[in-house]
């Protein structure tokens, strides 16, 4: 298993970089980081749509978050495969076919940390800052989400993780990431796929385990910290939706 | 954008069938991985509410592992790495039996009771401690507590999140078709490359996979509704 390590640490790591494209760990952290990146603020549109007092927002986001979470992840791909080609008119590389779709998917379940953090502040935040005459978008801007998005933190860096682990999809559609490097090997060696794939996922998970402890200690700092200020705190791992991913 | 729609074309002659034995796949997949994701789920959490030194321990790396690691790694690891550490027989009994399935089901029936588990832990968490020392005080044993006071009440606490997770556990299910498992998404990207017809036969199977993931939904909403007007 060392052998394989010292012989193929390189390829794991950055793929074919200095020579070729990309790939490896680099690229699933690149991707990763993207599709955070891209998709919170799509997901603070959605929340805000969620939370919001016209019907017709409301509705129309809580349909699109359903829709999101009712299809695979695998299905996403094969539609990016299809249809983004289709709508920017030429085609486009594997890797900007697993972000577009990284996107929309993420955006769906993202918008529901956030909205499990707006839900999870005191009600008289807002009753105090419209009393106070703030209009609804400043009451948002400089009431609501300074305290959500500080109380999410945790639960974006478990997403971040969600979305390393989802990565390992680009495979299926050959994008060269760190699933897709380890199945090289495997074809190049042909005879040790238990070591192999092995190495894949002690890989993954040095990664996402040091990622969930960091998540981990936050939200026990962060709830230590905020929990004397507000009277009756809602975790928000209380929330069915954030624990059922 | 789309030309015209033609459905007839994925329903036509041997697609039909071959969709039938998709859907068939898909559910005998889910039902198998719920099955063995459950059962172990339900023992790890009773093994790490023992207060057990060594099995917490244990029952919190398993844990770990199947959470951080990708399922589809997870997938591809018992697919092309475990047969191979099996003795021969074993071999090829597996590969005349529908591996791809069998290894699927493991692979993600393993990783599901880990998140079940998880459930079960934080929902018999959420029980106050003083119920279990009321039972025991009692004279109610380990398992007669856990089976007659503490779960019950548990199970209401930990059903929303146990319900996501089955919606999880059956759209998961599609990535077997990277091993080969001729389930529903392996079907219709077969299809799809006999016809041509790409929408068509992508928008049966996200159809499919909607229906039913709503429709789990819809079940969990209903039975949380049952369970909390019985607790009243």
């Amino acid at each position: 298993m060392l052998g394989i390590i010292q012989d193929n640490w390189l390829l794991l790591l950055v793929g074919q970089y200095p020579k070729g494209p990309l790939g490896g760990l680099a690229l699933t952290l690149i991707l990763s980081v993207m599709g955070l990146v891209l998709s919170f603020p799509i997901s603070i549109g959605i929340a805000l749509c969620r939370t919001s007092p016209i019907r017709m927002l409301y509705v129309g986001s809580t349909v699109l978050v359903y829709i999101v979470r009712g299809i695979p992840l695998v299905m996403f791909v094969f539609w990016g495969y299809f249809l983004v080609p289709i709508l920017v008119g030429h085609s486009v590389t594997a890797f900007t076919t697993l972000i577009c779709t990284l996107i929309v998917y993420e955006a769906a379940y993202l918008s529901e940390v956030v909205r499990a953090g707006i839900q999870a502040l005191p009600k008289g935040q807002v009753e105090a800052s419209r009393a106070l005459g703030l209009g609804y978008w400043k009451t948002n801007l400089w009431v609501i989400m300074p305290q959500a998005l500080y109380n999410m933190v945790p639960s974006l860096i478990s997403q971040f993780v969600s979305i390393i682990k989802e990565t390992s999809i680009g495979y299926v559609i050959s994008v060269q990431e760190l699933t897709f490097a380890a199945n090289q090997i495997n074809s190049n060696l042909l005879t040790r796929p238990f070591p192999v794939f092995l190495i894949l996922a002690i890989t993954y998970f040095a990664v996402c385990f040091v990622l969930t402890q960091c998540a981990q200690h936050l939200e026990r700092t962060i709830t230590r910290k905020r929990s004397p200020k507000m009277a009756h705190p809602r975790s928000m791992s209380n929330d069915s939706v954030l624990e059922g991913q | 954008m789309f030309g015209r729609l033609d459905f007839s074309a994925v329903f036509a002659g041997p697609f039909a069938h071959l969709l039938l034995s998709g859907v068939i796949k898909t559910c005998e997949l889910t039902a198998a991985s719920w099955m063995l994701a459950v059962g172990l789920g339900v023992m790890l959490a009773v093994l790490r509410a023992s207060g057990i030194p060594v099995a917490t321990k244990v029952v919190a790396a398993f844990v770990a592992y199947h959470q951080n690691v990708p399922m589809l790694v997870q997938i591809l690891l018992w697919y092309f790495g475990v047969p191979t550490l099996l003795p021969d027989a074993a071999q090829s009994w597996v590969n005349a039996h529908d591996g791809e399935l069998i290894f699927a089901s493991i692979a993600i029936g393993l990783c599901m009771s880990a998140y079940f588990s998880e459930d079960l832990r934080s929902g018999l968490r959420s029980v106050h401690y003083g119920q279990q020392e009321a039972a025991r005080s009692l004279g109610l044993g380990f398992f007669a507590t856990l089976r007659y006071v503490t779960l019950p009440q548990a199970i209401r606490n930990a059903l929303p999140p146990f319900v996501n997770h089955t919606v999880l556990l059956f759209k998961n299910t599609s990535l077997a078709m990277t091993i080969g498992a001729a389930e529903m998404t392996y079907v219709v990207r077969e299809i799809e490359n006999e016809t041509f017809k790409t929408f068509e036969a992508y928008a049966v199977a996200t159809l499919f996979y909607l229906a039913v993931s709503l429709g789990l939904m819809g079940l969990g909403a209903l039975a949380g509704k049952r369970i909390q007007n019985q607790a009243r």
